[in-house]
């Protein structure tokens, strides 16, 4: 076995090891659990960096392990699966060491960080995942690795959010898989390539291909929370906050918008899945979720909650800018996939100090927080805006791709759709900012748990992670044309897909 | 070679009976861990260079006794050993000394096995007879051990099914041999193919109805529950786990070997066993799903993974379909002899056996809640574990032959597995409540489920090898 070979099993073997081990560990060793995280985390990145620079080089990362006489087990480290990998493994340090401070001196740790780390284990598989089969497998792994998190606090309520969780998961799990057979039924394999591997049968299999086309939207789109799939994400709000930003940012919804990626691009390639009439009704469907999600947004006054569904809406931008037949939605859809996730991240993480430090649940407890906590809500205020497309933050430039693709495409509706869907986004961040910095500091705080010291408003470890993830969001706004940034890698995914066509123009 | 797998439990079993209650325990680990060497050996040379027979003493049939291995039963004498090594260490763990149900435990479980053994091993029709009677005894006597009235009731049951069923076995076998004047059945196959008198139609039919009734397919699986949920946690995970898989062998071993001319020519009879297959993962899963207690909830599963064994028949014509009917018992073997193993680990340590009782064992007890749990992926088939495989294989398939009423029963199925095992996790990773008591447990008992478990998921990852095994005729 080469290095090229190991390589991708290193990076998968850098959090599931050490999950292993951490489940071993008992409740009271503290800091060598703490050591095996933060080492995992780092060796990820050293080894995705590593990656990152060879597959900028052209070097091609695989391996495959046959599981039945067929069928095997395939993973490969290309720029597309790169590019979610390294949002995972470096949101997964931040959220890992929040976690760490979130956690402290709570019970049941060794089971949470082991389960966490499996989660990440299972991304880096659907990241990696060279063909259909080995995708399901990690996808269901992820689920079943999220469950015992979001049942953490073994109350009614957190189980109530769980089942539901599992009810969706695993439904979409079933319809998913039937979808994957058929197609290797019919195919003989479902390794992933570029344009495409279903255009290979003839036309009299055009309806079958559409069906299946269902079957595996339906699949994956509970994960990423399309409309009417979604109704499982409000629910699992009840999850302690690192939970929460690995639902949202690092891992589930996302592997639900990277599988509709894959399979769009790499299963039925753009140009056939144009030519069946599939890309019309999945982003009517994405834009319907956009809307539904922000409007929904609006009338919850449970903070996390309305986080909730503006991830539900936030989402189906990637699916939308895959939708867009044409590179242009392609590199807005794709650079979205990171983008939503680093501001997505920085505002569960700052729910997560409101709750933690001043006891706060609801919009309506805000009153005052800027005050009190500035550079949370500095924080916060940064994701928030980020989340309007306001100029400067990661947003806009998501968003002025994803508009420029839309009318590229002459879908002039879905521009119209994504001005609506940011409407009614500054109609449900706005009044909270108002409410952060404007409104009076309430009397008492409805349960201060963390004493302020100095600039240090919370604990550490809970004020870091959300900083620098919201200096993440400016930076990928301001710097969007360097060479690193998630936009260069964004359209030479997008230069890779359309072998024809070349992006000259910046929006 | 062959000789020694039926032997070596065969003497273990003697000694053990011989030095008493409740010992011989060491000796009979020593054998099993030789028998386990012993079906890697006879495995992995059946791979190497095909099917291996050997005449008893020199005398080949038919004044002999002829014993023959192929992949089929190399795969079934490997399973029977993979889980009876572990189940042995369990045991030892399990039982006090002075508990009644461990009186005459070694001594059974060696004639279990001898019997199981030389049942995979046996190529006369007569044999057969004769190992099922030593197995079903056996087993009884098993159920029976631990002498409270529910236990002797069940044992009752169980003993009245296995002789209704060996007895019809046994008419059919007397018919065929009346009919053709043979009972090997490398002879038969061909006899039976050339010609076959309405006789044979019938003695089929008994000899089936008798082995279905031991398998206790829906709807005869009436005894099942009761014997298995009632009887001590090893005796209801060898039970479960093997014994009734030895009894489904001999209705496929016949099916495609014997009877296969006639089983072309039923037609439709031969949609029977798979729809009495979904009706007991239809009506095993909603039992389970109903039931309070927790060894019933897993005997119920039983029940209803047995049905995926049956969904392979009209699939037969397929190579296929053998390899992903072995793949399903390898995979409900290994998962539910950790499952009920893990289940008396919790209800040693809670002192009860209610599902509802289980607030609070996921963090007192996480070893053994993980063997449950992935035991319980493995019953979902979820990927990755080996019961996800044998249902890709179903589902792939029956797509291929246009049956899509099997792909959905397999889908929902899965489904319904998942309501049931999750009843007992999410009770599981409640919080405790503030009176609970959990005694300490000894370790084995918590790690050799696990051990269980832990390969039925892995096999998942690596099933190559058991398909190549499975395919030498």
């Amino acid at each position: 076995m080469n290095f090229n070979e190991l390589l991708p099993l290193a990076v998968l073997a850098s959090s599931l090891i050490p999950g292993l081990l951490i489940f071993a560990l008992p409740e009271s060793w503290v800091r060598l659990r703490t050591a095996l995280n933060l080492f995992g985390a780092l060796v990820k990145l050293a080894l995705v960096l590593l990656l990152i620079v060879g597959v900028q080089a052209g070097e091609s990362y695989g391996v495959h392990f046959a599981v039945l006489p067929g069928l095997d087990l395939a993973f490969k480290a290309d720029a597309l699966g790169l590019l979610f990998i390294t949002l995972s493994a470096v949101l997964w340090l931040f959220t890992t060491l929040y976690a760490i401070g979130y956690l402290e001196g709570a019970p049941r740790r060794s089971r949470f960080f082991g389960f966490f780390s499996l989660c990440v284990t299972a991304t880096m598989g659907i990241a990696m995942a060279a063909n259909l089969f080995t995708f399901f497998v990690f996808y269901e792994l992820l689920t079943l690795a999220t469950f015992p998190l979001v049942v953490h606090r073994g109350t009614a309520a957190s189980m109530r959010g769980g089942t539901t969780y599992l009810v969706y998961t695993l439904l979409g799990g079933a319809v998913l898989l039937t979808g994957i057979i058929w197609l290797h039924h019919l195919l003989g394999h479902t390794d992933f390539a570029h344009a495409g591997i279903a255009s290979a049968l003839g036309s009299a299999y055009d309806f079958q291909l559409q069906m299946i086309f269902l079957l595996l939207m339906i699949g994956v789109g509970v994960k990423a929370a399309i409309v009417p799939l979604h109704g499982w994400l409000p629910q699992a709000m009840v999850a302690p906050a690192p939970v929460s930003a690995l639902l949202h940012a690092v891992a589930v919804v996302k592997a639900g918008a990277f599988g509709i990626v894959r399979i769009v691009y790499e299963v039925y390639g753009i140009e056939f899945a144009q030519s069946l009439d599939l890309l019309l009704p999945l982003a009517l469907f994405a834009a319907l979720t956009i809307v539904w999600g922000s409007f929904r947004a609006l009338f919850q006054d449970d903070l996390k909650k309305r986080l909730a569904f503006s991830t539900v809406s936030q989402v189906s931008y990637i699916v939308l800018g895959v939708a867009l037949f044409g590179p242009i939605g392609t590199v807005g859809g794709l650079v979205h996939l990171v983008h939503q996730g680093i501001m997505k991240i920085t505002l569960f993480f700052c729910a997560g100090n409101y709750a933690e430090t001043l006891g706060i649940h609801k919009v309506s407890e805000m009153n005052g927080a800027g005050r009190r906590m500035p550079l949370t809500s500095i924080a916060f205020t940064i994701g928030a805006l980020g989340m309007m497309g306001a100029p400067l933050t990661a947003g806009a430039v998501s968003k002025a791709w994803l508009m420029d693709g839309a009318s590229a495409a002459g879908m002039d509706w879905a521009i119209w759709v994504l001005w609506t869907s940011s409407l009614l986004n500054a109609a449900y961040f706005l009044p909270i900012l108002w409410r952060l910095w404007f409104k009076s500091v309430p009397k008492v705080w409805p349960g201060e748990h963390i004493a302020a010291r100095g600039w240090r408003e919370t604990a550490w470890l809970l004020l870091l992670p959300p900083v620098v993830t919201a200096a993440m969001t400016l930076a990928a706004g301001t710097l969007s044309n360097n060479q690193m940034s998630p936009l260069s890698w964004a359209k030479l995914i997008a230069e890779r897909e359309y072998l024809h066509e070349t992006i000259i123009r910046t929006p | 070679m062959m000789v020694w797998l039926i032997l070596l439990p065969l003497l273990w079993a003697s000694f053990a009976f011989l030095l008493g209650p409740g010992r011989g325990t060491w000796l009979a680990m020593a054998g099993l861990f030789a028998q386990l060497w012993l079906a890697f050996a006879l495995a992995s040379e059946i791979v190497a260079g095909g099917a291996v027979i050997h005449a008893i003493g020199g005398w080949g049939a038919p004044l002999g006794i002829d014993l023959v291995a192929d992949g089929l039963s190399a795969a079934m004498l490997l399973l029977t050993q993979c889980i009876a090594l572990p189940l042995a260490v369990y045991a030892h763990a399990y039982f006090k000394r002075d508990d009644p149900a461990v009186t005459y435990f070694w001594p059974l479980v060696g004639f279990l096995l001898a019997g199981l053994n030389a049942l995979f091993l046996s190529a006369d029709l007569f044999n057969i007879y004769v190992t099922l009677e030593l197995l079903g005894l056996a087993a009884v006597g098993l159920v029976a051990a631990g002498g409270g009235a529910q236990q002797i009731a069940a044992a009752l049951r169980y003993l009245f099914a296995t002789l209704v069923g060996s007895g019809a076995y046994l008419l059919g076998v007397a018919l065929i041999y009346g009919a053709y004047g043979t009972v090997s059945i490398h002879t038969l196959t061909p006899l039976i193919t050339a010609e076959a008198p309405d006789l044979v139609w019938i003695a089929g039919g008994l000899m089936m109805v008798g082995l279905m009734l031991k398998t206790a397919l829906f709807p005869f699986h009436f005894w099942l529950p009761p014997a298995h949920g009632g009887a001590p946690a090893p005796v209801s995970a060898l039970l479960s786990a093997v014994v009734v898989k030895a009894s489904f062998y001999l209705i496929l071993r016949l099916w495609i070997g014997p009877f296969s001319s006639l089983t072309d020519a039923a037609g439709l009879v031969v949609w029977l066993p798979a729809l009495l297959g979904a009706l007991a993962i239809f009506w095993g899963s909603y039992q389970a799903i109903r039931a309070e207690r927790l060894k019933m909830l897993i005997a119920y599963s039983t029940v209803a993974q047995l049905g995926y064994l049956f969904l392979i028949f009209p699939l037969l014509a397929s190579a296929g379909a053998l390899q992903a009917g072995i793949m399903q018992a390898f995979a409900h073997g290994l998962a539910k002899a950790a499952m009920f193993m893990a289940a008396g680990t919790l209800i040693k340590a809670t002192g009860q056996d209610l599902v509802a009782g289980l607030a609070g064992v996921a963090e007192r007890m996480p070893v053994t809640l993980f063997a449950f749990g992935l035991a319980g992926i493995t019953l979902m088939g979820l990927p990755p574990s080996s019961g996800f495989l044998a249902k890709w294989q179903l589902i792939e398939l029956a797509l291929s032959q246009q049956y899509w009423v099997i792909a959905f029963v397999v889908l929902v199925g899965g489904l319904l597995a998942a309501v049931y095992v999750f009843r007992v996790l999410r009770q599981a990773f409640l919080l405790a409540p503030a009176n609970s008591v959990v005694t300490p447990v000894p370790r084995t008992l918590e790690w050799t489920a696990f051990v269980l478990a832990a390969a039925s998921v892995l096999l998942g990852l690596r099933g190559v090898e058991l398909m190549q095994l499975v395919g030498v005729t």
